[in-house]
């Protein structure tokens, strides 16, 4: 059966790295973010990689205009249809702390945005009875923590939806995979101090494609980042808030 | 763009730097870092010297800039960005029946590398060099990008070819694919006794791949044996190759030590019956057997390892043989010794190639192997051959007068391009390549 992936902020390293494993598959992509140009780019290396068609859409999170066509254009994709979120964006605490309306702005982009997306496509895939959706969250959303708690906030809003999204579409057959990366080698850590136990692009989408495989509901990835973050939220708070981690 | 400042290495490990390195992760990110200044670019940093090196500087890395753009099968001209690896290409292509007419022993190489090293292959007294394949490439300067190719501007593309990323950040390339039948190799090993025997197998293959490995410990009679393997394209199944296996932290120095080696050589000799055999491969295996082994080269441990690659002419032969005597009389070898028959092609000023043998053998940082590694450097220039800038790390400016003979025209384009000097690397320096200045 033909296979199709819509994929929010596809511009993304994780993402691009995501979209040529399911190239290499031969399943359509609809690559779908700000950058038009770069979209474009990239949905030519899926398509000489093997992918099927592959399309640049234009999404910005922040506009809700852009919502309606995408989900047009996906459903005009026959068979099985995914999602995939890889949108988000990260501003440094210290810059929210000087401009706290940059709140609004990370909200949109990690949470509110692609989850209305999300929540139109829903239906449709109940509809189609298959599928999955895969949205990237974020360790940081396991706890809120001195450096980016407004990120964090909207990770973990992000999935708390999917919990609840999960539970809805699970009854017609259409899965939903959270995924919380840890350090990822991305321009979004790029030069960042502190990084540690970093991890490819490439191994964190196929770390995302074996868990949507084996249906798993939520993965971290690399896996360690379950113990850390384990601990990290064992940690009682009394303690917690005295300490810079 | 965030210049992230860190410590890296070349593949050897023996060099190293510090630097500031910018990694633009899409073209316009690529525009961005440029800004109004030339900054010189790298790749997988698979160079085994300092060709990749900044130290004290800024560079950047091109890994992530990595699309395939257009794909013609009309012509077989595949657009790419320049921080595509070989082997993404190999990959992606060969099913459909289509391969990088060269490709380097490493299929981490990026299209970038094998353009500024001008790289050759298995086949290259066939095919000739990379840059001979390469239709245009997109050259980035602070005022923009400029198409280059062969015909419309053929000073800046002999510069470029093999110019060691001195003309300006390669950003992209078309270049010509060449027809496979599929992606697995039907390979023939041979053992061959001795140095003699293995020129005249060499001069006398008429396969489309050929490549030699020598045993570089052994000594006497059987100076110069090893396997020669003749490749061809074909089609049909073979098992997918297993998962690459990563070296996990540097060995200690016994690992590679001279009795363990001689005795992994002739294990590895034997490993070939004596009447030879032909096998079916993937094509990876044949191409990149090195591959399969992430970081192999934390095999050497910490303090690293060079190696030696120099070509000389045919008639040259007997001053090769001379060299290989005394890297066997040393004891300083390790397993990975090459010797190939290579052909004339090549496109840039400072490209490697010319008619002849090339021998390649690594071994590890030591004092013995640096002035071993030294006298052969003087000895290979004295055959009238030379060494090539994508191994070296040890020659001086002294060692590698005449090697080059095309070197002031290199350096006209090279002084046009970039008066400042600004993409001068530690190798470019070390040699003076560009001039004492
Ligand atoms: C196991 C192994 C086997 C090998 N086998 C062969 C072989 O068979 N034949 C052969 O010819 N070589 C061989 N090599 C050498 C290798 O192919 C070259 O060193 C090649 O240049 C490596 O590419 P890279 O992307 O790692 O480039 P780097 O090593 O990162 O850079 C090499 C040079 O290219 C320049 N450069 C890189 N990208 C750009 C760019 N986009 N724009 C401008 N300049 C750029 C750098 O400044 C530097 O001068 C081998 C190396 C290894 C490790
Ligand atoms: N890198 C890490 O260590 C790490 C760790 C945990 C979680 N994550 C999460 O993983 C995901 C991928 O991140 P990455 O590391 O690959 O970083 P990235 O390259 O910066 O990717 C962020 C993506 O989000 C898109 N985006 C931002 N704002 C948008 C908007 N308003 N509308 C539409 N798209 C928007 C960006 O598009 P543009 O190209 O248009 O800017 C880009 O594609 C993100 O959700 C991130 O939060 C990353």
């Amino acid at each position: 059966m033909n296979s199709t992936w819509i994929i929010l902020g596809a511009t993304s390293s994780m993402a691009r790295a995501f979209a040529r494993a399911v190239a290499i598959e031969g399943a359509g992509i609809l690559l779908a973010g700000r950058d038009m140009e770069e979209l474009s780019r990239l949905a030519s290396d899926c398509q000489l990689r093997g992918a099927r068609i592959a399309t640049a859409l234009h999404f910005d999170a922040r506009d809700p205009e852009t919502f309606g066509p995408l989900i047009a254009r996906a459903c005009q994709e026959e068979g099985e249809l995914n999602a995939a979120v890889f949108a988000g964006s990260m501003p440094s605490q210290t810059e929210i702390d000087s401009d706290p309306s940059l709140i609004d702005g990370v909200m949109a982009d990690n949470h509110t945005g692609p989850a209305r997306v999300l929540h139109m496509l829903a239906p449709r895939m109940e509809s189609r009875g298959c599928g999955a959706i895969v949205g990237v969250g974020s360790v940081a959303g396991d706890r809120g923590r001195l450096n980016n708690y407004v990120y964090g906030a909207a990770k973990a809003a992000f999935a708390t939806y999917l919990s609840g999204l999960r539970n809805r579409l699970a009854r017609s057959g259409v899965h939903v995979v959270t995924v919380k990366p840890g350090f990822v080698d991305t321009a979004m850590t790029w030069g960042l101090p502190g990084m540690f136990l970093v991890a490819s692009p490439e191994a964190v989408a196929q770390d995302i494609l074996r868990a949507v495989r084996k249906r798993r509901n939520v993965i971290y990835t690399p896996f360690f980042w379950r113990w850390i973050m384990l601990i990290i939220r064992t940690i009682p708070e009394p303690i917690f808030k005295k300490l810079k981690i | 763009m965030s210049w992230k400042r860190t410590e890296y290495a070349g593949w050897g490990r023996a060099l190293r730097a510090t630097a500031e390195i910018a990694r633009p992760e899409r073209l316009r990110a690529l525009h961005g870092t440029m800004g109004d200044a030339l900054v010189p670019a790298m790749g997988m940093r698979r160079s085994y010297g300092d060709a990749a090196l900044v130290d004290g500087g800024r560079v950047i890395d091109m890994t992530r800039l990595d699309r395939m753009i257009g794909f013609d099968p009309a012509t077989g001209i595949l657009e790419v960005e320049a921080g595509v690896r070989i082997g993404e290409i190999a990959a992606a292509f060969a099913p459909r029946g289509w391969l990088p007419a060269v490709m380097p022993g490493t299929g981490f190489a990026t299209v970038g590398g094998c353009i500024a090293q001008d790289v050759h292959g298995k086949n290259h007294h066939h095919a000739g060099s990379f840059c001979q394949h390469v239709v245009s490439l997109r050259l980035a300067t602070p005022t923009g990008e400029n198409e280059v190719t062969p015909e419309g501007s053929p000073d800046l593309f002999r510069a470029t070819a093999g110019g060691l990323g001195q003309t300006g950040v390669i950003v992209s390339a078309r270049m010509k694919l060449a027809r496979c039948p599929g992606d697995v190799m039907v390979v023939t090993e041979r053992r061959i006794a001795d140095w003699d025997e293995f020129l005249a197998r060499l001069d006398g293959s008429r396969a489309t791949y050929t490549v030699g490995w020598i045993d570089a410990t052994a000594t006497g009679a059987k100076l110069g044996r090893g396997i020669l393997e003749e490749g061809e394209t074909g089609s049909g199944l073979v098992p997918r190759r297993r998962r690459a296996a990563r070296v996990p932290m540097d060995a200690p120095r016994i690992a590679l030590s001279s009795p363990v080696v001689r005795a992994f050589n002739a294990a590895y000799f034997r490993r070939v019956p004596a009447s030879g055999r032909t096998v079916v491969r993937p094509i990876d295996d044949f191409f990149f057997p090195l591959d399969r082994i992430h970081d192999w080269n934390r095999l050497y441990g910490k303090s690293g390892f060079h190696q030696f690659q120099c070509v000389v002419p045919v008639g040259a032969a007997d001053a090769l043989r001379a060299m290989l005597e005394r890297i066997a009389r040393s004891g300083l070898a390790s397993p990975l010794a090459v010797l190939k028959r290579m052909g004339a092609g090549r496109a840039g000023y400072l490209s490697f190639p010319m008619e002849g043998y090339t021998l390649a053998v690594d071994m590890p940082n030591t004092e013995a192997a640096r002035s071993l590694i030294r006298e052969l450097i003087v000895q290979a220039r004295d055959a009238g051959g030379r060494i090539y800038f994508a191994k070296d790390s040890l020659a001086r400016a002294e060692d590698i007068t005449g090697m080059y003979p095309e070197l002031d025209d290199w350096r006209v384009v090279v002084g046009r391009q970039d008066p400042q000097g600004r993409l001068i690397t530690d190798l470019v320096r070390r040699l003076q390549l560009r001039g004492t200045a």
